[in-house]
């Protein structure tokens, strides 16, 4: 893909790994790993040196290998995101940000590798939805969720944002929608 | 209501539209192809199972076959009748990533297109998006019109997506994209953050070749509300890139756009604020008072919850350190308490921010903390910290016993070879930039090699002690540490160290009967190189086979030059012995890098201990010669060389001789070194030699010449010739030479030269001696300084015009190539648009004295430039020569 302003923030991967470091769904935007192999190694490499770390209450950062990422521990699963080591580092958290609370959100807090591997189009579409090609679409975690779940695309509801607040709202509608179709 | 239950637990989905006839799959089922096929029958929900199974198979890095991907694609497209909303959704991400060839496209632009006009956002921003990812540009002229209406779409979903998507497109079709650019501009107004950002990003990838057009983009967004952070940090970014490419303001004055980001340091959103400090800290030249308000926020970072922000705030305050040191100090408190960090990173960070700005009195308490820490950091963080170590121990001189024992206390503890290796050379440095440390330093690296599981670092150490503990006042403590070597080690360590052990003998008189006892029991060894080294070094300790001169010797050759007579000498046949003498005996160019490294006698030993060249090789042609004139002994009485200069060619390209010319200067003399080559075969030349007609050039006298024996073919050969003049004159004119030589014809039929030959002449191009062959550059601390003890009364100024330029570094490059001088203080370098600049040069003439040059550079519209020199020296004559250098050139 060609480098579009070398002034435009670039992500280069978002990445989801279990606790032993094997993928579970990863997207890369950068052509440095064109290939498996290399991606492959490149995780491992990272695995390796971020899996001691504690990046459990807060998200943690590193720099290697000419790259800046930051990443996160939720449950039995490793969020990164890298970027070049000229990035912000702070534009890069906010991505990293968006990734792991949208998931959150979508996967109702459940966040661990059993339920993210049952609702893996969920996160794939999480992953699509923040990071277009490299460049950053939407950060803010609800507008995430809501666009991954299509709300508002069948013209029944409202396009509301789904954030905390509104869950209790959510799950309400839901439940009648259901019972609603259950009925039918 | 067990299932509503649940469900509160469940993923959050959209709104499903459960079939009846959900089946079940067979789980494992992975062939791409029955897995497409399943497309067609089944229901949603079974389909949207597959397209996630097909998409996890692609994450993991299977790859699909071409036909496999068609396949999976049709099957794919089909789904278009299908009404489901998540499924549509999947339906898009699907196509992206398995990313149809070019015929395939059509199938499901149609479908796609109707999307972009649905009325649903959501179809809309993603049809847009896959759309812009498959189609080409004949293509992209059909949509052209919807994707023109989607970036001013009420939707910050449509907008953000068209947006994105005309970025990505930029690339191949930047024509289309820049007619939308009134589309962008409204866009640029979005309430919405994302659109903005995306807005401001394609404005200025639109405009990025024209930095005109990114002024004015720059001014209007600055005075506009531009609200979202992420557009906010471009626009710095933006604002930031306009400064350096700006004029700075003469001083005093503040720069264009300097108040915007200051202001950016107030912004509510850390991510701003972070942007603008750094984009002050990266400013250039800039200013302690510029930094201030940056550093003081960078300060607040460190002390922040979040590690991303401490490492972000520690690493640009790390950066900052290298050129303002002074500035970054007021954070010293914050950064100690850093070191004790959960992140090693952000430790590292700050413990070499510490030494860059640590004062002399502070080193200790430094140690002191770093040598806790450095036993729980990674091998690569250790070695940033060895290296930062090192740069302050060349600060402060004073304080090498303290860092030299940090050093040598890690370089006791456990560690990879690259860490040692990186402490190794280190002290290497250190002995050789500090005297002082010399002797502590060797004592160090003996006992280092009492423990060394590494070959290469032990053979290193003992080729550096053979070199360096001959000349130290006690030569013989450091006998016993390469004696053990030699009764411990592997064969290659105890070959180094019987070189080393012969150095001292060769050295030391004093030591030569004790070495030779010891060298005695390596006679015996079970290694033939240890063997042949030893009997080798002890028949020259007695005064056999060249004597204790010879136990190193000179390798005056051209080493590249050398392998390859050795190889062609190993090809032919082999019964008479090899002749040194064929080599041709150019300096070998691994002699200025290992000078780089300060060893003095840096000439390779036979082997063992080789040095690593550094990349600090310093190219001074001065010292590249020396060592050649120095083995001529015609040349010895003219004393030392003060200046050499770069190679002169004298011939044409592709003519039958290659000949060029070095001028060397001398107190009274001047050596014409002319290096001939011939480059036809069926020839030999020899006793060649270089007439000179001294008509134009008064003040020359010619002494003598030094003849080439036979021009060597392919190969350099040298011949000099010998001016005298008055001692420390600077006598200047042109010189016409003849280059003189006998030839002799090769018999093709026999292969053997005539014997008879004949004389014959060729007229070379003339040279010519200038006033800048008598300067050579000298490094100076402070310009200033120096300028004001240099008598007033020397000074002499004029003005010059060089005409027209491309820019005034061009012309800046000239003056400093014609003068030969020192720039100083970095002056050289020329701020980018700069319309004037001043340069300073130090350099010393013939007999060491010392010449100052102040020149003021202008350049005007018609790119013509000016130039005001200003010269000191230790008398008038020889601030005349430097304005006569310019008026010949």
């Amino acid at each position: 893909m060609a480098l579009i302003d070398p002034t435009l923030p670039v992500v280069k991967n978002l990445l989801l790994l279990d606790s032993e470091g094997k993928r579970i769904a990863v997207k890369y935007y950068s052509p440095e790993w064109s290939t498996v192999a290399s991606q492959a190694s490149f995780e491992k490499a990272l695995w390796n040196k971020t899996s001691r770390t504690n990046a459990r209450a807060e998200a943690e950062i590193i720099m290697f290998d000419n790259v800046v990422v930051v990443y996160k521990y939720i449950g039995d699963l490793m969020f990164y995101a890298t970027g070049s080591q000229d990035e912000n580092e702070l534009v890069l958290y906010t991505v990293l940000q968006a990734f792991y609370e949208s998931v959150t959100i979508l996967l109702r807090q459940q966040v661990e590798k059993k339920t993210v591997l049952e609702n893996l189009d969920l996160v794939l579409l999480a992953i699509d939805e923040i990071v277009d090609g490299g460049v950053i679409l939407e950060t803010e975690p609800s507008v995430v969720a809501s666009r991954v779940t299509m709300r508002g695309a069948d013209g029944e509801q409202a396009p509301m944002p789904i954030t905390e607040q509104s869950f209790t709202k959510a799950l309400a509608s839901a439940k009648e929608h259901l019972t609603r179709s259950l009925l039918k | 209501m067990a299932a509503t239950a649940q469900d509160s637990q469940a993923p959050l989905r959209g709104p499903e539209k459960k079939d009846e006839d959900r089946e079940d799959e067979s789980a494992n089922r992975c062939d791409s192809r029955t897995v497409s096929r399943q497309y067609e029958q089944h229901s949603v929900w079974s389909c949207l199972q597959v397209i996630t199974k097909l998409l996890y198979l692609l994450n993991q890095g299977e790859s699909f076959t071409k036909k496999e991907a068609a396949e999976v694609f049709f099957g794919v497209t089909k789904l278009f009748q299908k009404q489901d909303i998540n499924l549509r959704r999947m339906m898009y991400l699907c196509i992206k990533d398995i990313c149809p060839g070019a015929d395939e496209v059509i199938i499901v632009t149609s479908s796609l297109m109707k999307d972009m006009n649905s009325k649903t956002d959501l179809y809309r921003s993603n049809s847009v998006r896959v759309l812009s990812k498959i189609i080409d540009g004949q293509l992209l002229a059909q949509i052209e019109r919807y994707l023109k209406q989607a970036i001013v779409d009420k939707s910050p979903v449509v907008a953000s997506a068209a947006l994105v998507s005309a970025l990505h497109l930029l690339g191949n079709n930047a024509e289309i994209v820049k007619r939308w650019i009134n589309e962008v501009q409204e866009a640029a107004q979005n309430k919405n953050n994302m659109v903005q950002f995306h807005a401001v990003a394609l404005l200025h990838a639109l405009r990025a070749s024209d930095r005109l057009a990114i002024s004015k983009l720059v001014t209007s967004l600055t005075k506009a509300n531009v609200k979202s952070p992420l557009a906010q940090c471009l626009l710095v970014r933006y604002v930031a890139q306009v400064i350096q490419d700006s004029q700075p303001g003469p001083n005093g004055e503040q720069r264009p756009f300097y108040d915007f980001l200051e202001s950016c340091l107030r912004h509510k959103a850390e991510v701003v604020i972070f942007e603008a400090a750094r984009a002050i800290c990266n400013l250039r030249d800039v200013t302690a008072r510029e930094l201030t308000p940056a550093i003081t926020v960078l300060q607040l970072f460190l002390s922040s919850s979040k590690p991303v922000l401490r490492f972000a705030a520690v690493r640009t305050l790390n950066k900052v350190a290298m050129t303002h040191p002074l500035a970054v100090t007021h954070c010293n408190i914050d950064m100690e308490s850093l070191i004790s960090d959960q992140n090693r990173s952000i430790a590292t960070l700050a413990i070499t921010t510490l030494l860059k700005t640590g004062n002399e009195s502070s080193v200790e308490k430094l140690l002191k903390q770093i040598g806790s820490f450095m036993s729980d950091i990674a091998d690569d963080f250790k070695i940033v910290v060895v290296e930062a170590i090192r740069s302050l121990c060349l600060k402060f001189p004073t304080k090498q016993r303290a860092l030299m024992n940090f050093l040598s206390g890690v370089l006791r503890e456990e560690g990879g070879f690259e860490y040692k290796k990186a402490i190794v050379q280190s002290i290497l440095v250190l002995i050789q930039e500090i005297p002082d440390a010399k002797e502590t330093g060797l004592g160090h690296l003996c006992e280092f090699i009492e423990d060394c599981e590494f070959t290469y670092l032990s053979t290193q150490v003992l080729h550096l002690l053979g070199q360096e503990g001959p000349k130290t006042k006690e030569p013989s403590k450091y006998i016993r540490y390469i004696y053990n070597r030699i009764i411990l080690e592997n064969a290659t360590v105890r070959a180094a160290a019987v070189s080393a052990l012969a150095n001292f003998g060769a050295v030391c008189e004093a030591l030569r009967p004790r070495i030779i006892v010891l060298l005695r029991r390596a006679l015996s060894d079970n290694d033939d190189e240890v063997r042949d080294r030893a009997t080798l070094h002890l028949q020259q300790l007695e005064g056999k086979a060249g004597g204790p001169e010879a136990v190193q010797p000179r390798v005056d050759v051209n080493l590249t030059a050398l392998e390859k007579a050795l190889s062609d000498y190993l090809a032919g046949p082999t019964d008479k012995p090899f002749d040194i003498s064929v080599v041709p005996k150019a300096p070998p160019p691994l002699r200025g890098a290992a000078g780089g490294l300060g060893l003095p006698s840096a000439s390779t030993t036979s082997g063992g201990g080789a040095l690593p060249a550094t990349s600090a090789a310093r190219k001074d042609p001065t010292a590249e010669y020396a060592e050649l004139l120095r083995s001529i002994p015609q040349l010895a009485p003219l004393g030392e060389v003060f200046k050499s200069c770069e190679p002169f060619r004298l011939t044409e390209e592709d003519t039958e001789y290659a000949v060029f010319c070095i001028k060397h200067v001398y107190e009274g003399h001047i050596v014409f070194q002319f290096n001939c080559t011939n480059t036809i075969a069926e020839q030999v030349l020899e006793d060649v030699s270089v007439a000179m007609d001294l008509a134009d050039a008064g003040d020359f006298e010619e002494a003598f010449t030094i003849p080439l024996e036979t021009m060597p073919l392919n190969g350099v050969g040298q011949c000099f010739t010998v001016v005298t003049r008055q001692p420390g004159a600077i006598a200047t004119g042109k010189i016409v030479n003849i280059l003189k030589f006998k030839v002799k014809e090769i018999d093709p039929g026999t292969g053997e030269a005539e014997e008879e030959g004949y004389d014959d002449e060729y007229v070379l191009e003339d040279l010519e001696v200038t006033p800048a062959d008598y300067v050579k550059p000298t490094l100076l601390g402070n310009f200033r300084k120096a300028w004001e003890e240099l008598d007033p009364s020397t000074e002499k100024e004029d003005e010059y015009g060089l005409g027209q330029r491309e820019a005034l570094q061009d012309a800046v490059e000239a003056v400093i190539g014609i003068l030969g001088m020192q720039p100083c203080e970095g002056s050289e370098a020329v701020p980018p648009n700069a319309r004037s600049h001043t340069v300073l040069l130090a350099g010393i003439f013939v007999g060491y004295q010392q010449v100052l040059v102040r020149m003021s550079f202008g350049i005007d519209a018609g790119n013509n430039v000016a130039m005001k020199l200003v010269v000191r020296a230790e008398s008038l004559e020889l601030s005349e020569a430097i304005h006569q250098i310019i008026q010949d050139a």
